[in-house]
């Protein structure tokens, strides 16, 4: 409570500028967790080994969790009454902020260990720096979903190894997410202007900072995969700004269904 | 002579089982003994994997991130017991390829609740509400089953759902005090899951064939009247508190007997959802084999590499 209460004033002194940026920039996060949540949770009772099924719905879940707390912190930033559930359920395909990346469809088991490992280690270059965010809720939000995040990258680096240099149809099949997936990873680096304006200010780290680290990480994994790292590749842009690919649509056409159904009402 | 020895560690098992002494896998023990617990652990597992997917199904539409949430733990916590229950049967000498072979060919069976379609909402609700509950009343005996892996699996198993039926009854609640729309969804599911769930106790005593011997051996507890019977007598109340009527016009309380009686169950429907022809069979095991076929290749990979880190790491302390 009383937590609640020294950062809900801290939030009140920020300039309304400040406050909105950090809303979007918020928002953004909460989005690009729920989504890709959302994408694991797909497969929980379909994986290809019942372990496995197991981690990815954990997974699923820490996200889940980083979402509504950052959701909540979202809603009182904005201060209009709306509730975590308002901005998942009530917002329109082209209102949502993620990155292109995370609202791929889950594929084969392989695409969706790349799309997890080449966020992975974004997120968790990204939560180790916000940790020490001047906004003090953000903080402790990243603080505690870098524990998760750590765990996420870990899995998600393994797997790469294990499919890269396991066999040779793993090997082909590692290579061919790769060839879809990688030009959704230069959106995570590329800053949007809130994200510009708030590493101005001093709240989040330089992503181009994280970038050199991510392909340190990127190159060092693939070595030990024996998957060759892609060059030269054009990247696509536009989740963060909400210009989405048409996956998303539909998305958001199962997870708000009831709400949307049968609008105002308590579940 | 070989009669002699046989007889006495027969002895010692019926001794065992008399005085309430856990069996433990390194223990001499029957072979029917043992086959009735691979089928019933198996089962037990096949039904909590399979009990995953009609669940599974509203994950991505559960109405609120709080619900979402509840509902992917929830499923997989039943993941979890699973693989508990997998590895209790491994105990008996069972290998989870065969078991999960066997459920794929049809040979194994797993609960027949699952084979019913979560057409809404409410249907999840209803489930933890009732299928959960009907299962804790099956499995709070099971913790003193005389097996011990079996028993300790267990006690894990029923901490957990009794946690999954009160937020299933919370759903009903929530449902059944939220607008008419929701109060008809919630009816609707209960009468979807109210005689599937009386079919959970299984066949009639007399009709039960495996009940007198596993209740000798003290693998079962009660038999599948009296369990189907206290089932009812606790959950008649629930459903007046929450305001749902009941599907059974037999359903009248007995002052002599202290309990509800009950109309008959569907025993044909019963019988013809065991033997593959309920609403879900197909689509179940189609998609069990579908994932476990779209996965060999990622198992295959796991084995390779692991086999590649062996060799190299071999290699490596030869020189």
């Amino acid at each position: 409570m009383e937590l609640a209460h020294t950062t809900n004033t801290a939030a009140q002194s920020y300039s309304p500028e400040l406050r909105e940026l950090l809303f979007q920039y918020t928002l953004q996060l909460a989005d690009t967790s729920l989504i890709l949540g959302h994408r694991l949770s797909e497969w929980c009772g379909h994986g290809p080994i019942l372990e496995q099924d197991l981690a990815m719905a954990n997974i699923a879940l820490d996200l889940l969790g980083e979402t509504r707390s950052l959701y909540q912190y979202a809603a009182e930033l904005e201060g209009q009454g709306r509730t975590e559930d308002d901005l998942a359920f009530l917002r329109e395909a082209v209102e949502y902020r993620n990155p292109l990346l995370v609202e791929q469809p889950n594929g084969d088991f392989a695409d969706t260990i790349l799309r997890q490992f080449l966020f992975d280690g974004f997120h968790y270059l990204l939560l180790k720096q916000l940790q020490n965010c001047p906004d003090k809720r953000l903080a402790a939000i990243a603080t505690k979903s870098f524990k998760e995040a750590s765990y996420h990258l870990k899995w998600s680096s393994e797997w790469v190894i294990r499919l890269g240099d396991g066999t040779e149809e793993s090997k082909h099949r590692i290579e061919k997410a790769l060839d879809h997936l990688w030009r959704y990873s230069g959106e995570l680096f590329q800053m949007t202007p809130v994200e510009q304006e708030l590493h101005k200010a001093g709240f989040i780290p330089d992503y181009a900072q994280l970038k050199q680290q991510w392909d340190e990480h990127v190159a060092k994994v693939f070595a030990e995969a024996t998957l060759e790292v892609p060059k030269n590749v054009f990247m696509q842009l536009g989740g963060k700004t909400g210009l989405h690919t048409e996956h998303l649509g539909y998305l958001l056409a199962e997870l708000q269904y009831l709400q949307r159904a049968y609008p105002g009402l308590e579940w | 002579m070989e009669t002699i020895v046989e007889k006495s560690l027969e002895e010692q098992f019926e001794e065992k089982i008399a005085n309430e002494i856990r069996i433990e896998p390194k223990d001499w023990m029957p072979d029917q003994y043992r086959k009735t617990l691979i089928r019933q652990i198996s089962q037990h597992a096949h039904s909590e994997i399979v009990g995953m997917l009609p669940e599974g199904n509203w994950i991505t539409r559960a109405p609120s991130l709080k619900r979402k949430a509840i509902l992917l733990s929830k499923v997989q916590d039943e993941a979890g017991h699973g693989l508990y229950l997998y590895s209790a049967a491994e105990t008996l000498g069972a290998s989870r390829d065969q078991m999960i072979a066997d459920l794929h060919s049809g040979k194994a069976k797993y609960s027949s609740i699952f084979n019913y379609p979560t057409l809404s909402w409410a249907d999840i609700g209803a489930i933890g509400w009732l299928v959960d509950g009907a299962a804790i009343m099956n499995q709070v005996p099971l913790c003193r089953t005389s097996y011990g892996p079996y028993a300790r699996a267990m006690v894990r198993v029923c901490k957990e759902e009794s946690f999954h039926q009160r937020q299933g009854f919370e759903i009903m609640m929530t449902l059944c005090n939220g607008a008419p729309a929701q109060k008809k969804m919630a009816q609707e599911a209960f009468n979807r899951w109210w005689w599937p769930t009386l079919m959970m106790f299984g066949p009639k005593d007399e009709e039960s064939p495996n009940t007198e011997q596993s209740m000798r051996w003290k693998i079962k507890r009660f038999t599948n009247d009296e369990l189907r019977q206290r089932f009812v007598d606790m959950m008649v109340p629930q459903a007046e508190f929450l305001g749902l009527t009941v599907p059974d016009p037999d359903l009248k309380w007995n002052e002599t007997k202290n309990g509800y009686d009950f109309g008959e169950v569907n025993w044909e429907e019963f019988w013809n959802v065991v033997k593959g022809n309920g609403p879900c069979n197909k689509d179940r095991i189609q998609t069990r084999v579908k994932a476990h076929e779209e996965g060999a290749w990622v198992r295959e990979a796991a084995l390779a590499h692991a086999q590649k880190r062996a060799q190299r790491e071999a290699q490596k302390q030869e020189k």
